[in-house]
């Protein structure tokens, strides 16, 4: 069963006419986890963007975005905003300004959760800090009352992953949600992301150019360049069996730096 | 931030210190001789060499500069700051109404402003490059090319003379502020409204904005954190331009005939009034720096980040 | 030379040139272009309308009103500039220097500049004229005084940043002369900000400084000034409005231009770097 099906689209830039994302179709299943990899500038981010209606104004889309059926760009703007945060949530790249920057960050929490639910003010706060918790965010009620220059950026991550958590959405759109951080945070927020597949069983779109994070948390993996998918199959077939020269060529660059990190050890050794 | 606070106003004095100095040193640098100006703005007839010395020695002319200074600083801190030559009241007397009356002005007027410079910036930053966008701004583009009291004269003529609606001057009934109050709103929204429009659209590329809307916030709430980060840096500017606006007033003051404070000084320029002309600078000068604190120490509270030792 | 292309291909900013010019060369030659002469009283003549003669009309004392707007020029425009141009030029002199050798020398300037600038707009004419009388060299020369500060800051920001730049840090690190550097290297380069900003003051410079006289603190009557005018104007106002109109629409027309051309040549120069410096000089100006 197919949550959302993406086709045809396209992504062009109105004031020069430049196409962004070119006749991409592809489908996400209910339960299972779509990579969606390349180089910046491919067009992920714009595809994924495409799908809430969240690209900026001077871009415009064609093509059908089929959720459960639907398609939402046929739906208002009033409906398609219910949408967002509790049907298809997104975690964004830089949690450093994810937030605004004047208010503590408990302040976005509470509204966006009030904005889909009609929970009282206690529940409001139980179930977000059980979810700050399950993140290994260590007190959490402190870190509601942070400003968000005070919370590091694997933190943040964390509280972005804590408030998808409380909206239960269908589908977690993540982009690049672990390139702006250290190894370690990295880490964890990988962690929180495998975690987060297992308990909740939503489906996830993972942006990244990270390839071995795609090996270890995706089912499937689409491989963009210039806007186009070239290749796309199940996780073990695209790793071990890579038909497109991109896919290669993207492997082996990976192969080659881990060979040589793997060389630089043994000659250490 | 308690520390930042005191450190803050603690700059406040010197600064303070260093203008009254100025304001006293242009004074003495005047070619004209204050006993004689004296004797003159009293309609004394026959000015002899002798009464000169003696309303010198009255004066305190003769004492060395820093003496003077030092007396003359030590009676403004008591809010002393003289007789005027003209009318022989303490200049204080003189100067508190006009004070007041300018304050009134200034401050209804910067109300206006404020307000309608948020709602004008963020109707034109939500509506970046639209008809009304555009619209606004040509209007203001020709509002500020426009000299005030031209704009003021001709509304006089309008509003007053042709269909008699409104006073064409003095402060004698609520009316009276309708006139003075718009063209002075005029003259300013124009720059405020700006500023906040363009820290918006500045803002609006801001990674926040988008997390907002797509967590499915919807768009009222999104403006008032724009707004809320925007008004940061307006509000700094907005209250440095508290004493622009205080001193801007003189020409409409003089048109409306505002018994303010740019009528006061205006009228004590042409009559060589010295007292009262240094202790409106004095007042001005001063006015400047405690405001150009107060936005320094309101951005601090707004700004979570400028807070250090948390 | 391809400066002056881009401006031509503005529409706008070329006609605003084109006024600007034609105001500053009438202004000059004031004695060629005006018809009468502008003091000259006749009081028979008093409210005369627009006729070949008098093509703006006559003023309550039966003065030539086009005559007048042409000799207001002078104060009103001409003199205004050569303020400005002063102030710009004391500015540049001292923001090079702080911006160039920094250190404790820039720190003296930039103390003083903060002091002149604790003053806010119209309190430092209005303290001039009332110590050293009322007059337009006063005017003109508190506005001086004023705004070398101001000029002074801006221009060694500008400085600055170009001196960070590689090429700049190379010739001074490979011990050219300091002068040379300034002339061949960085007075190029600011020249565009010096340009954009003091264009971008002439206008409220125009405005304040014609207030003055509207105030009667400037030029002095029965001398012809643009803001002299209107407030002559404006003590006949109820029976006559009609003669506010020539002075006020000059005063819009030259500022409006000059509005224009800053504005394109601020596009010119840098349309991102403008940005940032717009709100400052919003900021200060305002």
């Amino acid at each position: 069963m197919n949550l959302l099906e993406v086709r045809a689209l396209k992504v062009w830039n109105k004031n020069d006419n430049v196409s962004i994302v070119q006749d991409s179709s592809f489908e996400l299943k209910e339960g299972s986890c779509l990579a969606i990899v390349g180089e910046s500038g491919s067009g992920k981010s714009v595809t994924c963007q495409a799908i809430t209606r969240l690209n900026k104004p001077s871009l415009q889309q064609s093509g059908e975005i089929l959720f459960k059926g639907e398609d939402l760009t046929h739906l208002s703007n009033k409906v398609m905003r219910k949408r967002r945060g509790k049907n298809i949530c997104m975690i964004i790249q830089n949690g450093m300004s994810a937030f605004d920057p004047t208010c503590v960050v408990g302040v976005h929490l509470r509204e966006t959760i009030n904005e889909h639910f009609d929970w009282s003010k206690g529940k409001v706060e139980d179930r977000l800090l059980e979810a700050m918790r399950s993140v290994m965010l260590k007190h959490p009620a402190e870190i509601l009352k942070k400003y968000p220059h005070q919370l590091s950026g694997g933190m943040l991550q964390r509280i972005m992953i804590a408030l998808s958590i409380v909206l239960e959405p269908d589908i977690i759109i993540a982009d690049e949600p672990t390139t702006a951080l250290d190894t370690v945070s990295q880490y964890e927020v990988i962690e929180q992301f495998i975690k987060l597949r297992q308990n909740v069983g939503c489906s996830m779109i993972f942006v990244s150019h990270d390839l071995g994070v795609v090996r270890r948390i995706a089912d499937e993996v689409l491989v963009m360049k210039d806007g186009a998918i070239v290749e796309r199959g199940r996780n073990e077939d695209i790793f071990e069996n890579p038909q497109h020269e991109y896919t290669k060529y993207l492997i082996s660059t990976r192969r080659s730096l881990n060979d040589h990190f793997r060389r630089i050890m043994k000659e250490e050794l | 931030m308690a520390l930042y606070t005191i450190r803050r106003l603690a700059a406040v004095f010197p600064i303070l210190i260093i203008i009254s100095f100025l304001t006293f040193f242009l004074i003495n640098l005047s070619p004209f001789n204050p006993a004689e100006i004296l004797l003159q703005a009293r309609g004394i007839p026959v000015i002899t060499d002798d009464l000169i010395l003696q309303t010198e020695e009255e004066l305190g002319l003769n004492d060395p500069f820093i003496v003077q200074y030092f007396n003359w600083l030590m009676d403004c801190f008591q809010l002393n700051f003289g007789t005027s030559y003209v009318t022989g009241e303490p200049v204080w007397n003189e100067i508190k109404p006009a004070f007041i009356n300018t304050l009134k002005l200034t401050v209804l007027s910067s109300f206006i402003i404020v307000g309608l410079s948020i709602l004008l910036g963020v109707i034109c930053a939500i509506n970046e490059g639209k008809f009304i966008d555009k619209s606004v701004r040509s209007m203001s583009f020709v509002l500020i090319g426009m000299p005030s009291y031209w704009l003021a004269s001709l509304m006089i003529w309008y509003f007053s003379v042709e269909l008699d609606l409104l006073p064409t001057s003095g402060m004698s009934s609520a009316e009276s502020y309708i006139l003075p109050v718009s063209i002075i709103t005029v003259s300013y929204v124009g720059i405020y409204f700006r500023v906040i429009r363009t820290s918006m659209l500045s803002n609006l590329n801001e990674d926040y904005v988008f997390y907002g809307r797509a967590s499915g916030l919807p768009e009222k709430k999104i403006t008032l954190h724009l707004l809320r980060n925007s008004l940061q840096v307006s509000i700094s500017v907005f209250c440095m331009g508290i004493p622009t606006i205080l001193g801007g007033t003189v020409v409409i003051e003089n048109i409306f005939a505002w018994p303010g404070l740019g009528s006061l000084s205006v009228d004590s320029i042409l009559k060589r009034d010295f007292p009262i002309i240094q202790t409106y600078v004095l007042l001005l000068g001063a006015s400047f720096v405690v405001f150009n604190t107060l936005s320094d120490l309101i951005n601090m509270t707004l700004n979570p980040k400028l807070r250090k030792g948390f | 030379m391809r400066f002056l292309k881009s401006l031509f291909k503005d529409k706008l900013a070329a006609s605003s040139l084109v006024v600007i010019l034609a105001v500053i060369i009438i202004g000059v030659f004031a004695p060629v272009f005006a018809p009468h002469d502008p003091l000259e009283v006749n009081i028979s003549k008093k409210y005369a309308g627009s006729s070949w003669e008098y093509l703006l009309g006559t003023d309550q004392l039966g003065r030539c009103v086009l005559s007048r707007l042409i000799y207001g020029i002078r104060p009103s425009i001409l003199w205004v500039m050569a303020a400005l141009m002063l102030s710009v030029l004391i500015g540049a002199v001292l923001g090079f220097i702080a911006g160039y050798f920094k250190g404790k020398v820039d720190a003296l300037i930039m103390r003083v500049c903060d002091i002149m600038l604790s003053f806010p707009g119209y309190v430092m004419p209005i303290a001039f004229v009332g110590i050293f009388g009322v007059g337009l060299e006063n005017i003109l020369i508190a506005f001086i005084i004023m705004k070398w500060a101001w000029f002074t800051r801006v221009i060694r920001t500008s400085v600055m940043q170009y001196t960070e730049l590689e090429y700049i840090q190379f010739a001074k690190a490979a011990g050219v002369n300091h002068f040379k550097i300034i002339r061949r290297h960085l007075i190029p380069v600011t020249l565009a900000d010096i340009a954009v900003i003091s264009s971008s003051s002439v206008c409220s410079m125009i405005l304040q400084i014609s207030g003055f006289s509207f105030l009667g603190l400037g030029v002095q009557a029965p001398a012809p000034e643009w803001g002299m005018m209107l407030n002559e104007a404006r003590s006949v106002m109820f029976t006559r409005p009609e003669l506010m109109l020539a002075p006020g629409i000059a005063i819009i027309t030259v500022v409006f231009a000059f509005n224009f051309l800053s504005d394109s040549l601020q596009t010119i120069f840098d349309p991102k770097l403008m940005k940032s410096k717009k709100i400052r000089t919003e900021k200060v100006e305002a």
